[in-house]
């Protein structure tokens, strides 16, 4: 037995921890740095870097599973408005890095405020549709679209179409789960249809030859479409069993680009075969329906779509990751969650899954 | 009642909405994996022998092209370095099980001798990862036939064409040209330090010595790539896009090939050094070390027994004497002390000594060559029958820090920074050099007694040819300096610019012409009247110079006698000169090592090469090598 002032201590840090989404969630934590070690131990270590990564993505995960949902339903309208002022920023001001201008310079550091908006924007939409819950109209779904679009098309125009799909997604999801009529979203659909050879026009040149490369990456084998056939064929050759871990020859011969960034998912899948494949996209899967369970319990309407959202948009990201390396969707700057290298997109995953858990356990305290 | 209801019932309509929602969200996702799954069975079982092979076979790789280097031509145009083209048989040892059995079965197709084994092994040791490597070169057309026929049999060797360095001249100018040799861990850092590499990826071979390492990045060129799809066998299947290279840039260069090798030839079997430069410009016309060795053995390796002759024979073949080799310069300090007495007002040129044959010092008698003396001696007599006395007086009322300061402007004891790597300093006696040559305390004193034999070249001093030549060649020009250089422009391979090397002088000495001429006029009287005027006799131009001779030996004041003394141990013999005298347009050092006097037999080299360079002819009656004035 622990004594009674550790005992409140322990009580007080896990109170507000979900066991199944922290198991998953570490279990998939371990998966990724024990693949950025084998993608990067040969050239730069980023075990260490990644693993500080994951660090500071706890201390977030818990601290934001700490605030009520009522106080984070506070957030909503602040970070959205911050996070539009600075996109436009960045629109006028942003450093250009490799074409794009998504970074905004502070002097001291650089910061990319399109990042914030993957929590802010389902935050905002979801307080919107909670405000006026019961009273729905077309027009409320209207009104949450343009709220949707604006920071969307920023993002889309610096390009990032990567964050722009995830951004447009979680905000799609709110609306979605908040009712949005069957008869708009098929009218949309239609609409997109007929708009597609416009966007088409509108698409920037690599954009457009990431999707050309996608329906034949033969066509440009050094170019656009290198990524995919390299990946294809770490993901190929890694046959059911995989050639074990640190063996992977697409891997440690450096054919694999970005391999641990963007592209992770072919080394692990290189070297840990359709076995390692299936675990962790059943660890995926086991996470996601935790998320819908905690949407589909959650008390309220902004729990309930905030839930919703942030969990499909955690499918999102695995989807489209696993789709571009494995060759069915196009490339797009999407990193797999919890795996792939880099600070800032695990510390977003995690605040995201820390909301769930402040769903999640919240509600449990409201109904004791 | 009514209006509480039905809010309510809006709610649960809305939350049983979101449930069928979020379980229709469920199925999407379910359904998602599953076609993410579909998608790994196909890639990994369906498919997976076909992604299997191509991970291991079907790679495409960047194939880098190496430019061609580039060539290397004297002032006149002739060439001293370029490349042919030739097969060699290469193996990669990654793609070879094994290794013994398929030299072994080589061995069998094509002769391999046990020399290519031992230089394949040493290859091996040194060599990057995933590099082929040579085990035969220069295949004859039959050999390459013969192997194509039996190709099959060795997977990961083939017969690749490859351009080669080669030395049309030989032995000729090799300390100034230096050699190419293959790449070695030292060289890859070398190159990583300078951010290299990425050109440097296909190049087997840097510049190891002289002007091809000294001008490496200039010669090398810019590295071209091919991109080509390779099969398991590592053959190339076919080219998907070529970026071709560009050629190393051409060096030509200050050195008169032909006047090189007249001079060189002028040495005959002995050992020594020439630096002959154009005063006007510091360009060297002729840079010789005796004996030279063939650079065209170091191209693809040194075989071991070539290594050992050059290395461990006793002439030290390997050794650039004229930039390496340093030596006292004798009297041929004396001019140049010379001047320094008129420029510091030590001496006017009229006024006289009486010279007994010796100058006593604390106690110590230092001796003049010339048993009795050369009686009333002026600056001219003292340079033109070299008398020691007139500089062993002179040089103890200088000084020794007025003589470095001196020397030190005129370059001696410093780098003459000609572009060869790795020139030695040598040593420009002063107090401050003691302090730093020796740690003991009682070493590091300056002796006022150690300055009287500065005089005369003696005593610690050590420079080597080319800076006596350097030296010379500013006295020549009257005081403008120039930085000695081998190099005279460099022709870029795309525009065709030419850049030139080194136009400005490097300092100007602000010496009264007077003195100048002084000095000079001093100079011809050695050659006409004094102790090289047999070396020179009948010459058709006005030439100046000064003969030297410098001890190797300490006889401890027994009488030197040339014949007694074992060849190593004889004196070595100097000459410096510049000509026409009045316009220079050749200014030289040289040295002879255990050659005795200067003027016996350094002057007659010089001689020959001003009768070559001036006249276009070799030299009917030079002097032979006996009964002359000694210097």
């Amino acid at each position: 037995m622990l004594p009674p002032l550790l005992h409140r201590i322990w009580v007080r840090l896990v109170e507000h921890l979900d066991g199944p989404l922290l198991l998953l969630t570490a279990s998939i934590m371990a998966t990724g740095l024990a693949t950025v070690y084998s993608a990067t131990y040969d050239a730069s270590n980023r075990l260490l870097a990644q693993a500080v990564n994951m660090a500071v993505g706890f201390c977030a995960m818990w601290l934001v599973a700490q605030l009520p949902p009522q106080k984070l339903m506070g957030f909503g309208v602040p970070l959205y408005v911050l996070g539009v002022i600075l996109l436009i920023c960045v629109f006028f001001f942003g450093v250009k890095v490799n074409g794009a201008r998504r970074w905004l310079s502070l002097g001291f550091t650089r910061i990319q405020p399109s990042e914030v908006l993957k929590i802010a924007v389902p935050l905002m939409l979801a307080w919107y549709f909670h405000k006026h819950e019961a009273m729905l109209r077309f027009r409320h779904y209207f009104f949450a679209c343009l709220l949707l679009l604006v920071p969307f098309a920023l993002i889309a125009k610096q390009p990032d179409l990567g964050t722009a799909i995830l951004v447009g997604a979680a905000g799609f999801y709110v609306i979605f789960l908040a009712g949005l009529p069957w008869q708009v979203i098929f009218g949309l659909f239609a609409a997109a249809a007929a708009a597609a050879p416009f966007v088409w026009t509108m698409l920037h040149d690599y954009q457009r030859k990431r999707i050309l490369t996608l329906i034949d990456p033969a066509s440009d084998p050094l170019g656009a479409g290198y990524h995919i056939i390299q990946s294809t064929i770490a993901i190929g050759s890694g046959g059911t069993f995989g050639k074990g871990w640190l063996e992977g020859t697409q891997t440690h011969l450096e054919f694999i680009p970005e391999r641990h960034t963007d592209f992770i998912f072919a080394v692990f899948s290189e070297e840990r075969g359709l076995l390692g494949n299936s675990i962790l996209v059943l660890l995926y899967f086991l996470l996601i329906v935790r998320g819908l369970m905690i949407a589909a319990n959650a008390s309220t309407l902004f729990a309930r779509v905030m839930a919703g959202s942030v969990t499909l948009s955690l499918f999102t990201y695995v989807f489209v990751n696993m789709g571009m390396v494995s060759g069915i969707l196009p490339v797009v700057g999407v990193p797999l969650p919890f795996m792939s290298y880099g600070g800032t997109a695990l510390v977003t995953l995690s605040v995201g899954i820390g909301i769930l858990m402040s769903i999640q356990t919240h509600r449990m305290l409201v109904r004791k | 009642m009514l209006a509480g209801q039905l809010p309510l019932n809006a709610t649960d309509r809305e939350l049983s909405r979101f449930r069928f929602r979020i379980a229709l969200a469920g199925v999407a996702v379910f359904a998602a994996f599953v076609v993410l799954i579909v998608r790994f069975v196909h890639l990994q079982v369906l498919q997976h022998a076909y992604y299997t092979t191509r991970a291991e076979d079907n790679r495409i790789s960047l194939v880098p092209i190496v430019p061609n280097r580039g060539v290397i031509v004297d002032r006149n145009g002739t060439v001293l370095a370029h490349n042919y083209s030739a097969f060699t048989l290469e193996i990669t040892p990654s793609k070879v099980a094994d290794l013994e059995a398929t030299i072994e079965g080589l061995g069998k197709v094509i002769e391999v001798l046990p020399k290519d084994r031992k230089r394949f092994r040493r290859l091996l040791e040194e060599s990057k990862n995933f590099e082929s490597l040579p085990i035969r070169t220069r295949l004859s057309e039959e050999e390459v036939a013969r192997f194509a026929a039996n190709r099959y049999l060795f997977p990961g060797v083939e017969v690749k064409a490859r351009l080669f360095r080669q030395y049309p001249l030989g032995p000729i100018a090799a300390h100034a040209i230096g050699y190419i040799n293959r790449i070695n861990k030292r060289d890859l850092e070398i190159i990583e330090e300078n951010e290299q590499a990425a050109n440097y990826k296909g190049t087997d071979h840097i510049g190891k010595t002289g002007l091809e390492q000294k001008y490496e990045y200039q010669l090398h060129g810019q590295t071209g790539y091919e991109q080509v799809e390779i099969d398991a066998g590592g053959r190339a299947i076919r080219s998907l896009s070529r970026t071709a290279p560009v050629q190393g840039n051409n060096l030509t260069l200050t050195l008169d090939i032909k006047l090189q090798e007249m001079a060189e030839k002028a040495f005959g079997d002995r050992r020594g050094a020439l630096v002959a430069i154009e005063p006007a410009s510091g360009g060297i016309l002729a840079l010789v070390s005796t004996p030279s060795f063939d650079p065209n053995l170091f191209v693809d390796g040194i075989r071991s027994d070539d290594w050992d002759l050059l290395n461990n024979s006793p002439d030290k073949p390997m050794l650039n004497r004229a930039l390496n080799g340093a030596y006292p310069p004798g009297s041929t300090f004396k001019p140049f002390m010379a001047l320094a007495a008129l420029e510091t007002g030590k001496r006017t040129p009229g006024q006289t000594i009486s010279d007994p044959g010796f100058f006593n010092f604390g106690g110590h008698q230092f001796r003049d060559d010339k048993k009795g003396g050369h009686g009333s001696v002026d600056m001219y007599k003292s340079i033109v029958h070299s008398c020691d006395t007139y500089y062993y007086m002179l040089a103890n009322d200088m000084g020794i820090d007025s003589i470095a300061r001196f020397m030190g402007q005129l370059g001696f004891g410093q780098r003459t920074e000609v572009d060869i790597e790795g020139e030695s300093e040598g040593v420009l006696p002063s107090p401050e050099w003691k302090k730093r040559r020796f740690k003991r305390p009682e070493q590091q004193k300056w002796f006022a007694g150690e300055t009287i034999s500065i005089g005369i070249g003696q005593g610690y001093n050590a420079y080597t040819p080319i800076q006596l030549a350097q030296a010379t060649a500013t006295i020549a020009n009257n005081g403008v300096m120039f930085r000695p250089h081998l190099v005279k422009y460099i022709t870029d391979s795309r525009s065709g610019e030419q850049t030139m090397i080194e136009p400005e002088p490097l300092r100007i000495l602000p010496w009264k012409r007077q003195n100048v001429e002084t000095i000079k006029k001093a100079m011809i009287g050695v050659n006409t009247a004094g102790t090289a005027a047999r070396a020179f006799a009948g010459a058709s131009y006005v030439s100046a110079g000064k003969t030297g001779t410098a001890q190797v030996f300490s006889l401890k004041g027994a009488e030197y006698r040339a014949s007694s003394v074992k060849k190593e141990l004889r004196d070595h013999a100097l000459f410096i000169a510049f000509a026409p005298a009045d316009q220079p347009k050749i200014a030289l050092a040289v040295l002879v090592e255990n050659g005795g006097f200067g003027a016996q037999s350094a002057a007659p080299i010089a001689r020959m090469v001003f009768d070559y360079y001036l006249l276009g002819k070799l030299p009917k009656g030079a002097a032979r090598e006996d009964d002359v004035e000694e210097d």
